[in-house]
């Protein structure tokens, strides 16, 4: 297993999987107005295939009222 | 009837009134308002994923006919207020943000070196940056000269309601700037926006004061009508202020009637 902070928790997943799964994994709907980094890194959608690494900080975001 | 419209960055808005969603009680109430305001643009803040969340303030905002203008409240840093923007960019398809960069928590004051150093790198990245400033004129100049899109000044604390402390330093602002000033923040009720509009600001962003008002909707109203009276205001030219009183009624053919 690999094990990431995924905003803020630890979470475990399965060797190989890609960001697009941990972004599932947050409860992001269908990735529609949402955004990830890793480690402090904007990673653009098209590079949400790429697999996670052990100890990655991820952070999932949307947009929420504010301002 | 005078110009009513707005451009910034180059995009014409019908409304000079920008609305802050934070504050709502529910996505209903901010359409509700929405509407009432009229206005065209509202502020979105950038956040982890809720998956209990239900609704999206997009669509919402989309369906009521804003724009959003992600900010990046909650940053105190140039280094996280750059990513945060980069994120919202990602997210929500904009290059256009609302830069927030605090220096405390208590008082919500813009941090100004790190501001500056924000607005330059979201400048170069090709963002149109919308900064909140404090009320300090140097410090809007240099934000201008840095190829910010606007300046946005605070008349008061943020959620303070307080109005516009300093109409001295909003003057400056407003008489040196060459691209449009938006007061943002500290607005408690409609004469706040109508003040702010008379000095000169070509617009106002305001959250609180509608979104934590008794009657959301019927305050978003009462600042929409305020925001274009002041405006109004402004462009009719107001008469000078005297120390005495100067008669309205002919002072000729006034009667003897002792």
């Amino acid at each position: 297993m690999t094990s990431v902070t995924l905003n803020g928790e630890q979470r475990l997943l399965p060797d190989g999987s890609t960001l697009e799964a941990a972004v599932r994994e947050s409860g992001a709907e269908a990735g529609r107005g949402v955004a990830v980094a890793v480690d402090g890194e904007v990673i653009p959608r098209a590079q949400w295939e790429l697999p996670l690494r052990d100890g990655q900080q991820i952070e999932v975001l949307r947009a929420v009222q504010g301002g | 009837m005078a110009d009513v419209a707005i451009e910034i960055a180059g995009r014409s808005f019908e409304s000079r009134l920008i609305l802050g969603t934070g504050g709502f009680r529910n996505l209903e109430t901010m359409a509700e308002a929405a509407r009432a305001s009229g206005a065209e643009l509202a502020t979105v803040a950038m956040r982890r994923v809720d998956p209990t969340a239900r609704g999206s303030i997009v669509e919402v905002l989309e369906d009521v006919g804003c724009s959003v203008l992600p900010n990046t409240a909650g940053c105190f840093t140039a280094h996280e207020a750059v990513t945060t923007a980069r994120l919202a960019r990602e997210a929500l398809e904009t290059d256009w943000v609302k830069l927030e960069v605090i220096g405390d928590d208590r008082t919500l004051l813009p941090e100004p070196a790190e501001l500056l150093e924000a607005a330059e790198t979201l400048v170069a990245d090709g963002f149109t940056v919308l900064p909140y400033t404090s009320d300090d004129p140097i410090l809007a100049r240099r934000l201008e000269d840095l190829g910010c899109a606007a300046v946005m000044p605070l008349g008061s604390p943020i959620g303070s309601g307080m109005g516009i402390n300093n109409l001295y330093n909003l003057r400056l602002i407003v008489e040196r700037a060459r691209v449009p000033v938006i007061l943002d923040a500290g607005i408690g009720t409609a004469s706040d926006a109508a003040i702010a509009m008379e000095l000169g600001c070509d617009g106002v962003l305001l959250a609180s004061s509608i979104s934590r008002a008794e009657d959301p909707s019927a305050m978003a109203r009462a600042m929409r009508l305020a925001v274009e009276a002041g405006r109004l205001a402004r462009e009719a030219g107001r008469i000078p202020r005297r120390l005495y009183a100067e008669a309205s009624s002919p002072t000729e053919g006034v009667p003897e009637l002792s």
